[in-house]
């Protein structure tokens, strides 16, 4: 075991990360552990864009921004945090120009604007251009940008290093962090960081989905590591399911095929979105375009033998904007379906997508250990986190916003802190739970498969608490959690060896995210209401009056070591925007 | 709104897809022996399904020790470069229709980095040939209030290289790099190009002098291995040609 001493550590080299590492490294001695190189973080799968109100193209303004973030979220977004988003959003935008970002330009040489689902003109009256964009690789562009200045700034990352504990010490009645514990995946060497400050920036949860746009990497590390030491998780019933991921693959079509003009069909030809969506109609918010093409595939009108998809239509644009604007999705389309996008429609269905839920915080990224109270040293960035600014849904192009404003609000916090405050004496061996773990799966006899379990939850999840839920859904899922819990503990591993097991890997990762399915379906199941992307047909209303609240989810061990999911509830914070009826 | 492509597909789909298929893998694990080795196996596998899926099978199904780098699983994240029938790709990119499946698929580790273990390499050497070209923008002067404008024409001079994920399948294709791992590499040469040719950098005299070194653009013989081996499509070749021009005629 090996021991290292930084001033700040940051968990994760996303975006959120790396924008944090930028701010961190200018002002205090910074780490970054990341279990995948750099740039291969999921932020570069990000296609669309990222939102900002420049009014480089036509009038918009920060509040309209705002108006539509609260409203996208199904108002159980905190307006406090969802106004910083969008007025932060144009700086976070130039901020990035500045560092190189390759941005698409205006005629004018400015940076050029394109149209997102959800986000209009003047509270709704018509779709506005705000998505600033790189043809459709905006999030490689960022990851690659961010990267850049990271090798500029000379932040120091330590690769394929997995965290898989965070160290709490309870200091003067306050529970405080202490660093991290690290397993090396080149070595298998376990390594303790001491750290003043902490960030997480880890990314979300997607895998325990199986048709998901979520990298196989994408296994809720800094939730589960969080949770099992008795930090809350807040509102992980929350899942955003993209309309557009290719058929059965769940890879991301990005909504800017939407935004450029392409047209969503069932399989008589038939715009459907005008039904449902009079105004928006394909640049409806996410969650009310996928629960439409569920509606058509239920109902009989969707595409293919077995009815399972509809279309994005494409044929009506001319090829020379989709090489311009959309050459990636298209390339996509082409590789793995053999279709050639200007002359034939692509078969698409909703794909498991983003984690609206999270580590709580506050807008500084402090890490919250109940509704109020701060976790000094600890902080949050990006998807794994919950600031709440995406409330029950989030909308296109603000999480490429929300890891550049946020992961530049806690790297300036958390390395403030860290030039403030003194460490946090370590615990007596600091990394004895993740060397009994790593031990206990690299020795286990166990005849259960990693494969197999893992398989087993994400058909559970795909078939119980997907776009559509009901009391019987949650529960079966509940039931096969605890069922699957239960056997991982006979899991066991072929690869016995130190030098890069992934074997070993994915077992660790399994268990993250079989703990956090059973919070997300233990949450589900109490929220009797439909609100953003947590639709249940047995409760098909908003229901303010009992759930206009965020879910906070505890793990609570018995005297006999089982652990289980205590619900707790925290209000949502309402500045200028009162709940209204949600009309796209 | 034609749709003959796809109703082919669902034909071809509704019947089952399943083949066998041999996958020839390279194995290294200097744990257990100093010798690399070749081992059979054979699964079932819808051919339009990518060489990953191939490899995930082997792990999932049959031999959890297999290691290999991936993540995004569709081209964006550059971590699974490899040799597949002697040629640098992506596997998550290469479907087993398109490589002919009736013969053994091999698969090996990139060439000129160290192996690590099975398909995993070392890729500092590639990082660090990256980080020597300065690959940030530089600007001198005053920061503007609003962003810095520039021309679509301006932007459009460098995008091709702005499409590079890193993956290192271009610079492991490169024989001047197999013999002599100083060389910075098509990666780096690519890398720099897409400053050295954005209308906002000042720095490009600098990089110029970089790659005008003992190990830089002039170690490349015009091959095209490394155009030919880029999954994402940009032209590698003509990059390092336009710096080696921009190196003679200081224009760019």
């Amino acid at each position: 075991m090996k021991i290292h001493k930084y001033d700040t550590v940051i968990v994760g080299a996303g975006g959120a990360g790396m924008r944090a590492a930028i701010e961190s490294t200018k002002r205090s001695r910074t780490a970054v552990l990341t279990k995948l190189y750099p740039t291969r973080s999921h932020t570069g799968a990000a296609q669309g864009g990222m939102a900002a109100a420049l009014a480089n193209v036509e009038e918009d303004n920060w509040e309209w921004h705002t108006f539509d973030t609260v409203k996208g979220g199904d108002y159980l977004v905190d307006q406090d945090a969802a106004e910083i988003l969008a007025k932060e959003a144009i700086d976070a935008v130039l901020d990035l120009e500045k560092m190189g970002l390759p941005f698409n330009r205006t005629p004018d040489g400015t940076i050029d604007q394109r149209r997102f689902g959800g986000h209009s003109r003047n509270h709704g009256e018509a779709p506005v251009r705000r998505s600033c964009y790189a043809a459709d690789r905006t999030g490689h562009m960022i990851l690659q940008t961010l990267y850049q200045n990271c090798v500029k700034e000379g932040v120091e990352f330590f690769n394929e290093f997995y965290v898989l504990d965070q160290l709490l010490v309870e200091e003067d009645g306050v529970k405080k962090s202490a660093g991290v514990v690290a397993y090396e995946l080149a070595t298998g060497e376990i390594h303790v960081f001491q750290a003043k400050a902490v960030i997480y920036a880890s990314g979300g949860t997607g895998k325990f989905f199986k048709v998901t746009s979520n990298a196989h990497t994408l296994t809720g590390d800094g939730q589960a590591a969080c949770y099992r030491r008795g930090l809350p998780l807040e509102d992980m019933e929350f899942f955003q399911f993209h309309p557009t991921g290719i058929w059965r693959m769940g890879i991301l079509l990005t909504e800017g095929a939407r935004g450029e003009g392409g047209i969503l069909r069932n399989k008589d030809g038939e715009r459907f979105m005008e039904k449902y969506a009079p105004v928006m109609k394909d640049l409806a918010s996410r969650d009310v375009v996928s629960r439409s093409i569920y509606t058509e595939i239920r109902e009989g009108r969707g595409c293919g033998p077995a009815g399972d998809h509809v279309y994005l239509d494409l044929t009506h644009l001319p090829p020379e904007q989709l090489d311009a604007k959309l050459p990636d999705i298209t390339e996509f389309a082409r590789t793995y379906l053999g279709i050639e996008p200007y002359t034939d429609p692509i078969p698409i269905q909703p794909t498991a997508h983003y984690a609206m839920g999270g580590i709580p915080t506050n807008v500084e990224g402090e890490v919250l250990s109940d509704n109020t109270t701060v976790v000094p040293g600890l902080y949050a960035a990006g998807e794994v986190a919950c600031v709440s600014v995406h409330g029950a849904n989030r909308l296109g192009t603000n999480s490429l916003l929300d890891i550049n404003v946020f992961g530049k609000r806690s790297g300036i916090a958390a390395a403030k802190y860290s030039q403030e405050n003194d460490y946090v004496e370590l615990p007596e061996n600091p990394a004895q739970q993740v060397v009994d773990m790593v031990e206990h799966l690299r020795n286990s006899t166990g005849k259960e498969r990693v494969a197999d379990l893992r398989l087993e939850l994400q058909e559970t999840m795909d078939a119980c608490v997907m776009v559509f839920r009901t009391e019987q859904t949650i529960k079966t899922a509940v039931e096969k959690i605890a069922e699957l819990r239960e056997r991982y503990k006979n899991v066991s591993v072929q690869d016995k060896g130190k030098r890069f097991n992934t074997d070993l890997l994915e077992a660790i990762e399994l268990g993250n995210l079989l703990d956090l399915a059973e919070v997300m379906a233990v949450s589900a199941l109490a929220r009797k209401e439909s609100r953003g992307g947590h639709y249940r047909e047995d409760y098909p209303n908003r229901d303010d009056v009992n759930f206009m609240r965020h879910t906070m989810a505890y793990r609570e061990v018995g005297a006999d070591g089982s652990d289980s999911v205590r619900l707790d509830y925290k209000p949502v914070v309402t500045t200028r925007y009162q709940p209204m009826e949600r009309k796209y | 709104m034609a749709t003959p492509t796809l109703e082919k597909m669902e034909e071809a789909a509704a019947a089952s897809p399943y083949i066998t298929v041999t996958f020839r893998i390279r194995r290294f694990n200097p744990e257990i022996s100093d010798e690399a080795q070749w081992q059979d196996f054979q699964i079932e596998i819808d051919p339009k399904e990518r060489v990953l899926d191939g490899l995930h099978k082997i792990k999932w199904d049959l031999d959890g020790t297999l290691t290999f780098r991936r993540s995004c699983a569709h081209g964006i994240c550059g971590s699974d470069a490899m040799r597949i029938n002697g040629k640098n790709r992506l596997a998550c990119k290469t479907l087993i229709k398109d490589i002919n499946p009736e013969k053994p698929i091999t698969v090996e580790a990139i060439k000129g980095l160290t192996v690590m273990k099975d398909l995993v390499v070392d890729m500092e050497p590639f990082f660090q040939a990256y980080r020597d070209v300065m690959p940030f923008l530089v600007t001198k002067g005053n920061e503007p209030t609003r962003e810095r404008l520039q021309s679509a024409e301006d932007r459009e001079r460098f995008d091709d290289t702005t499409k590079c994920i890193l993956c290192a399948a271009c610079t492991s294709s490169c024989p001047v790099f197999w013999n002599d791992g100083q060389y910075f590499g098509p990666a780096a040469i690519v890398n720099a190009h897409r400053f050295i040719f954005d209308s906002r950098d000042e720095a490009g005299e600098q990089r110029l002098e970089i790659l005008n070194d003992k190990d830089g653009v002039w170690r490349c013989r015009t091959t095209f291995n490394c155009t030919d081996a880029c999954p994402r499509g940009i032209e590698v070749t003509k990059a390092i040609q336009e710096v080696k021009r921009a190196l003679i005629t200081r224009r760019y």
